[in-house]
Order: C-alpha cells, then structure tokens, then sequence
C-alpha cells in the first residue's frame, strides 16, 4: 500500500479540488445567521414564560411583602372586604367558587366526553369521524363570550324560571363549562382509546366477552390513564376560564352554599374588579395575588398531567 | 343474558350521548343564528354603537377584530414558525430543548386571563402605551405562540426526510434547504392551523380586556394616516373588539336594545368562526387533493 | 489488487470505519475508484454498501449518531478535513437516491433550484442547463411540453431520471447512485442503465446495485462487501467468471443473499 498518498496534497490541486475548499460567504452567513434566528424565536418562548411567572409573582406576593396580609389569612379566610374599615383579604370563597364550578363541570363532562369518545372510537366509529368529530372540533372553535352569553340568555332564565331562584348560580356555571371543556376531554380520551391495541380487543372478544364488557373491562382498563389526562386537561381549561363563568356565576362574595346560589371564582373576582381599582393599592395587589393562584393552580395541573404521561409511558 | 341486555343499553346510553352533543351543537347554532339573523344588515354591520339610544351598530368593534387578527399573525406567525423550524430541525436533544418543549406546554396552558394580566403589566403598563391595539396584539401572540410552534413543527416533521436529503445532497445549505424546500412542502399544514388559530384570535375576549381596552375612540374612517388619534389603523389606539363587546354590552349596556346588539354581535362572531373553521377544512382537503391527484 | 492500471484515481479510501453509536457498519475499508468508470458496490443487505457510499459525500453527517474514521480522499483532498466546504463537496460529488425524490416543485424547477441557488441567475443560462441536463438524463423529448407541470405528475421511472438529471446540472466530477433502479419496472430500469452506460464517459460513477446482472452489464469494477467488509474489488469480469474469494463465489453463485 506504499503508493496510497497520505492526507492532504496541498501542492497538487486541481479545479476540482479547489472548488471543494472554496466557501460562498454569503451562503454560510445566511445559513448559521437562519440558525440563529430560528434559536432566538425558541428563545422567546422561554423568555416569555420566565417573564410571565416572575412579573405575576412579583406583583401578587406584594400583598404579603409589602402590604403585610398573612398568608395563611389570605387563603383560609372567608371574609372578603378590601374597601372595608378594617379590610378584610380572605380570598377562601373565591377559591372554593373556582374548585366547585371546576368539579361540577368535570363531573358533567367527563362521562358525557369519554361516553361520546367510545362511541366514536369503538360503537360507530363512521359516523363518529364523519359527524361527531367535526361537531367536536366546531365546539372547540366557538369562543367563550359566545358560551357565556347564550348561558345567560337560555340558561339563567331557565334555572329562574324552573327553581324560582335569581338562576345566575354554580348550577348555570358547570353547565356552561361542561359544555366548553366537552370538547376536550371527548378528543383527547377518544385518541387515547384508539391507541389501545387491537389484539386486546380481539383477545377479549374470542373468549366469548360482549363488545361492553370488552369496552369496559379491556379498553377503558388500558386506556385508564389517557382518559385521566383527558379530564385534568379540561379541568384545567374550565379552572381557568373567566367570562364565560363570570357572565353566569352571579359574583356573589360568599362560600358556595348550593348549586342553585350565585357565586364568584377566583377568574371572575379578578376580571370584575382588576379595572376599577387602583394601580399599587392594597386591593389591587390581592387581585395579582389571585391571578397568582391561578398560574400556580396551572402549574400545578401540568405537573399531574407530566404523572400521568409517565404512567402512561410506563405502560 | 345479563350481559346481552348490558351491552345493548350501553349502545343505548352511548348513541344517546352522541345524539345529545350534536344536538347541542346544532341548537346552539340554531339559536344564536335565529337570535341575531335579524341584526345582520349593512347599517348594523358598518355603523358605530351608540352608548344611550337604540339602533346602534358593530361597524368599529368589527373593524378592529379584523385589523387585531391583521396585527396578531403578522407578529405571531414569524415567531411561531421561527420557533417551529428550531424545534423541527435544529433543537437537539438535551435538557435545553426539554426547557423549551416545557414552556410551550406552560405557554399553551395559560388560562387567557392571566396572559391578559401579564399583557396589562408589560405592553400597558411598563411600556407606557396604555391600552393599544398593538398591546392588545402582543398578547394574543403570546396565547396563540404555543400553537402556532406546535403546528409548524408537526407540518415541518410531516414532510419527508427524502426531500430534505435531495436538498442537501446537492449542495444547497441547510437553512436553505429548510426555507425552499421543507417549508413549502410544509405550508398546507401551516396554513390550516394559522387558520385555526384565526377564529382563536377573532373570539378571543379575556386577554383583551386589559390590553386593547373596552372602548375604542370615534374613529374616521376617511383618515388613514397610521398617527392620527382617530385612523382607524393607527396600532396605539385603544379598540374593543367584537368579543368583548360582547361581554361588555351584557355586563355594562345601557341602551335599551342591547340585548339586540349582542345578539347580532353573536351571530356575526359564529359566522365568522364558522368560516374560519370551514376554510381550514376545504383548504386542508384541497392541498391533499392537488397533492396526491398530481402523483400516480 | 491492480496497481498498476494506467486509469487515474479519483476517489481513495484508507481503513475507513464507519459507526452507527455502537454499531460497527463499515469495517476498515481501502479502496481505489478510478476516474470516468463504472464501479459497482455489491452486497446482501445490510453489508455496509450504502453506508459507504453515503460516507462518499457526507450524507452520513445528516444522522447524529454516526461515525467515521480514517481518511476518505477525493482528488487529492480529505473530504473530512475542517477545510472542506460541504456544501461545494456535494455538488462534486453528487448523489441519486434509492426512491425518486423530486422536490414537490415543477420539472423546470426541480433542476433550475440548485444551480440558482449557487449562482446562476441569468434565465436564459438556467433555461440552456435543464434542456441540457434533461437531454442527458433523455428525459428531454418526454418532458419539454409539461415543464412546469408539478414534478410529481411523472412515472415512477421518470421521476428518477428527472432526479439524475437534477444531480447532473451540478455538473458534478462524481456520481452517487444508491441503488436507483430497484423501486423501478424492467423497462425504466433498462432506461436508468443505458443512462448509466452513456453518463460514464463524463462522470466517474458509483453505483451500488442489489441486482447482480446489473452490475455485471454496467461497471467495469466491483466491489464485493460482506458484513461491513470489503471481501474483493477487481475487473467485473474477474469477479462475476473468477473470484478470488470463496464468500465472493458464494454470493456470485446465489449460494446466500
């Protein structure tokens, strides 16, 4: 092998060669300065949600920092009256307003959403994908001010009329989120359904189940976690959604009492009053500090959906 | 037996369920069409509101929902297909990549209201702007960034490794090669969710509120001079759009017909969303007709 | 092996490895390509042929996860070395893939990209190069009416001819063909053959085949892999009447495969 010449003969180059070494500038600048700018729009991304979660958090722990609440008072007191003589900052019935409307609407729309994810994945699955799944999507598209006024002009009425009650109430609150976190769950339980293999399905079948048993004890059994994860997503939609609630809740400042009595969450208490008080008030700084719950209330349900990602995973 | 008679009123109770979400659907429809068909006539579309008497029109809070979704895209969806390509092509996999996947899920999950509030402390507040179209833009780029990355990275992963390997194997560099050749390949997809994002961006109120404001000054709509306090194009001008009005007529009306108002408001914010929605289905099925009938 | 041929060399490599993470694909290769022929690559699946053929203009540098080691020298030039520009590598040493892959442009525009790209804008410069590019890949006469017709209306085997004569208008020194003709029908890929057959007095071409009759109708060496190994290289002639190997003679013979 002694006539192989060894690395680079610098001395002997031909056109060829040289144009294997020759770079085009303006091509190179293009191509790391496109790099670049693709990384810096990523960046953003981050940058934003560390601004977002610094700036909220900076303004909503004021309450604590430099108006001097107790943050133990904050959260467990029921008494909410910050233009009161003394005020009083306990923001409980919010937060109990926005966990009981969130529950009801999961509670409504979770057997209704997986109930319409089965039958389009496993009864009817042709009419499913022709029909129920456009009907889906167009839900998923309407936007919440539309939801919120239809409740208040259909629903509130009806609850007045049918119970003799004011009808703005928790009751109007979890259908109206029902219907807007129904889309949600149904789609995102519905794929969880169709990543179930088919051996299962058949398994069960050949060993003389019925298609509900199968359904039942084989499909939801295996496609457990996605359903979960279908329902904390629509939770976590309705717990932060705040017109549509607001326009039919009733924005009474008082614990929850029963499903026919006006209430407020945390959303609504902040879109009421956040443009009537003043920058830097006390009041004010109690409204951040809500809208500070509701982030770490975000937070928190991103966590529990990561859990239940990795059960899945896991699987 | 028993387990014969379940399984039937289980196909009962499921069919029931499904015949109930499409009736709910169409009823809501139904009802906000039927409500506000009456509204929809040239006068109520163009004219402005009028805050004491009846008979006042949508004219300006249209204008400014369209000219929002303008602004909004046209900041949202450089970033958001800057950021797509990065995370298609470039991202590599490491803890840094995993951060930013993070924070597009934390993105993506914000409740609008808090995207709203973050608006009102920077674009409004820090800034000094006040309430602004152009705030009012930027925070919906931020509710509508994590989509739009999504969207474009799935649409840029869609399109074949082969077209990229051709590109490559001739030379071309690869943000070229991303730019003339995987993202054109990519563009059906982009475009039908943009669309989506769309009728996101045109019923969206919650962010708004605090952003682009709840009122919009007279506007005069013969001065297009992008400075003026009353062009209807000027960005740093406050503007209630169609959504919160909406919100705003049943929360504050005063005028006796505001139950109207809304109800055509209603209707037109539908009919709108409806095309959004219906146009990203035809295109999405045109592309893949073209696409697949020109190959044989 | 031949030493002392008169042809010039074009392409030598010295003990190349290739890895794939842990997996040893290529195993310390040396070979000479010589300049204008024909040389087949050869091999059951998975024998490190394409592997090695992709390591030729660095495609490899695509997969993350891939290695390679030892010195690749193409006219004199280590292909590897930091000075090498890649981009302008790739267009000397151009490259056909297995399946047709036309960008989902025009015909006009599939060939007219590239050199546009490098540098040629003037129209009437871009119009001469397609004709002439698709009158060597004899596409021409098939296409000249329909050339802005989407690339993706023609046949299979047109496809991959409009894909050669793409690679062609780069006017490259060296042409990589991966097996181009074996998603294709008998009668396109005689096409893509005699194509082959006449690319060669101006190209150097190396194609890897898995059809045995094909390499022994179109090149004038072989080279015969066998698990990541370069079991022989001589005269095709030599390897499909008289190798010197018994694996060689064994996968000749269709004994494995």
């Amino acid at each position: 092998m002694s006539h192989r010449t060894e690395g680079v003969n610098t001395e002997r180059q031909s056109m060829i060669a040289q144009k294997m070494l020759t770079t085009n500038k303006r091509q190179k600048t293009e191509n790391i300065s496109g790099k670049t700018i693709a990384m810096i729009c990523a960046g953003l991304l981050v940058i934003v949600v560390l601004s977002i979660t610094y700036f909220i958090a900076s303004k909503g722990l004021s309450t604590f920092f430099v108006d001097g609440v107790s943050f133990k008072e904050f959260l467990t007191h029921d008494k909410w009256d910050p233009e009161g003589e003394p005020s009083a900052y306990g923001v409980l019935p919010f937060i109990l307003g926005s966990f009981f409307v969130t529950a009801l609407a999961a509670l409504i729309a979770a057997p209704l959403g997986i109930g319409a994810a089965i039958f389009m994945t496993e009864i009817f699955p042709g009419f499913g994908k022709k029909v129920l799944k456009p009907v889906i999507e167009l839900l998923v598209g309407i936007p919440s001010v539309v939801y919120g006024y239809v409740g208040l002009t259909l629903l509130v009425p009806f609850i007045r009329e049918q119970f003799d009650v004011l009808g703005f109430s928790l009751l109007a609150g979890g259908l109206v989120l029902a219907l807007m976190i129904l889309p949600t769950i149904t789609s995102v339980a519905a794929d969880a359904i169709e990543a179930v293999p088919q051996d299962l399905r058949n398994a069960s079948l050949a060993l003389g189940a019925t298609r509900w048993q199968t359904i039942w004890n084989v499909v939801l059994h295996s496609a457990l976690p996605g359903c979960l994860t279908a329902i904390v997503l629509g939770m976590s939609r309705a717990f932060g959604e705040a017109l549509a609630v607001q326009m039919v809740i009733g924005n009474t400042t008082k614990l929850p009492g029963g499903l026919l009595e006006p209430i407020s969450t945390l959303t609504s208490g902040i879109t009421l009053n956040m443009g009537n008080t003043i920058q830097g008030t006390p009041y004010n700084n109690a409204l951040w500090s809500m809208a500070l719950l509701l982030l770490a209330m975000s937070f928190i349900f991103i966590v529990i959906l990561r859990l239940l990602g990795r059960k899945r995973l896991a699987k | 037996m028993k387990a014969r008679l379940m399984d039937r009123a289980a196909t009962v109770v499921l069919t029931l369920i499904a015949v109930l979400i499409i009736g709910t659907l169409v009823g809501l429809l139904g009802f906000i069409l039927s409500q506000g068909w009456h509204k929809l006539n040239l006068d109520f579309l163009t004219s402005p509101p009028d805050i004491v008497n009846a008979g006042g029109g949508i004219g300006p809070q249209l204008f400014n929902s369209l000219y929002l979704l303008v602004l909004t895209m046209l900041i949202a969806l450089p970033l958001g297909i800057g950021a797509g390509i990065y995370m298609a092509e470039y991202a590599p996999d490491n803890k840094i990549t995993q951060f930013i996947r993070m924070s597009i899920e934390v993105l993506s999950s914000l409740p609008s209201i808090v995207v709203g509030l973050f608006g009102l402390l920077v674009f409004v507040n820090m800034t000094g702007w006040g309430y602004t179209l152009f705030g009012g833009a930027l925070a919906l780029t931020v509710f509508n960034l994590p989509l739009l990355v999504r969207v474009t990275e799935d649409a840029l992963r869609n399109v074949p490794r082969s077209q990229k390997e051709a590109s490559l194997a001739l030379g071309i560099t690869k943000w070229r090669t991303i730019v003339s050749v995987i993202l054109p390949a990519a563009l059906p997809g982009i475009i039908t969710g943009a669309i989506l994002a769309s009728g996101r961006v045109f019923g969206e109120a919650a962010a708004l509120l605090f952003t682009a404001g709840m009122s919009s000054p007279n506007l005069d709509f013969t001065d297009f001079s992008m400075n003026s306090t009353t062009s209807p194009l000027n960005p740093f001008r406050p503007a209630e759009t169609l959504a919160v009005h909406i919100w705003k007529v049943n929360s504050e009306g005063l005028t006796p017909d505001a139950r109207d108002v809304a109800d055509g408001a209603a209707a037109v914010l539908i009919i709108a969303v409806l095309l959004f929605n219906l146009s990203a289905r035809w295109f999405g099925n045109w592309v893949y007709k073209k696409m697949t009938s020109g190959s044989n | 092996m031949s030493v002392l041929t008169m042809q010039e060399t074009i392409i030598q490599t010295n003990n190349v490895n290739v890895y794939y993470g842990e997996k040893h694909a290529v195993k310390n290769i040396s070979m000479d390509i010589e300049k204008n022929s024909v040389t087949a690559f050869i091999g059951p699946s998975g024998c490190g042929k394409s592997t090695l053929l992709r390591s030729l203009n660095r495609m490899n540098d695509l997969v993350p996860s891939c290695r390679v080691e030892g010195s690749i020298i193409v006219d004199g030039i280590d292909i590897n070395s930091s000075q090498v520009n890649i981009e302008s590598l790739r267009q000397v040493v151009g490259m056909v893939f297995q399946r047709a892959n036309p960008f989902f442009k025009s015909i006009y525009e599939n060939i007219a990209f590239a050199p546009r790209f490098h540098g040629m804008t003037n129209k009437r410069d871009l119009d001469e190069l397609v004709e002439s590019s698709l009158r060597k890949a004899a596409l021409w006469d098939e296409v000249k009416d329909r050339l802005r017709d989407s690339a993706l209306s023609l046949s299979g085997g047109q496809q991959q001819r409009l894909c050669i004569a793409r690679a062609i208008a780069m006017q490259p020194t060296i042409l990589l063909l991966d097996e181009p003709a074996s998603a294709l029908d008998p009668i396109s890929t005689m096409k893509i053959e005699e194509l082959v057959m006449q690319l060669k007095d101006e190209y150097t071409i190396v194609i890897v085949t898995h059809n045995l009759h094909q390499a022994a109708r179109i090149s004038e060496k072989t080279a015969f892999f066998l698990m990541g190994e370069l079991i022989e290289m001589d005269e095709t002639g030599k390897i499909f009447t008289s190798p010197e190997n018994e694996k060689t003679e064994a996968y000749i013979s269709g004994r494995f495969g």
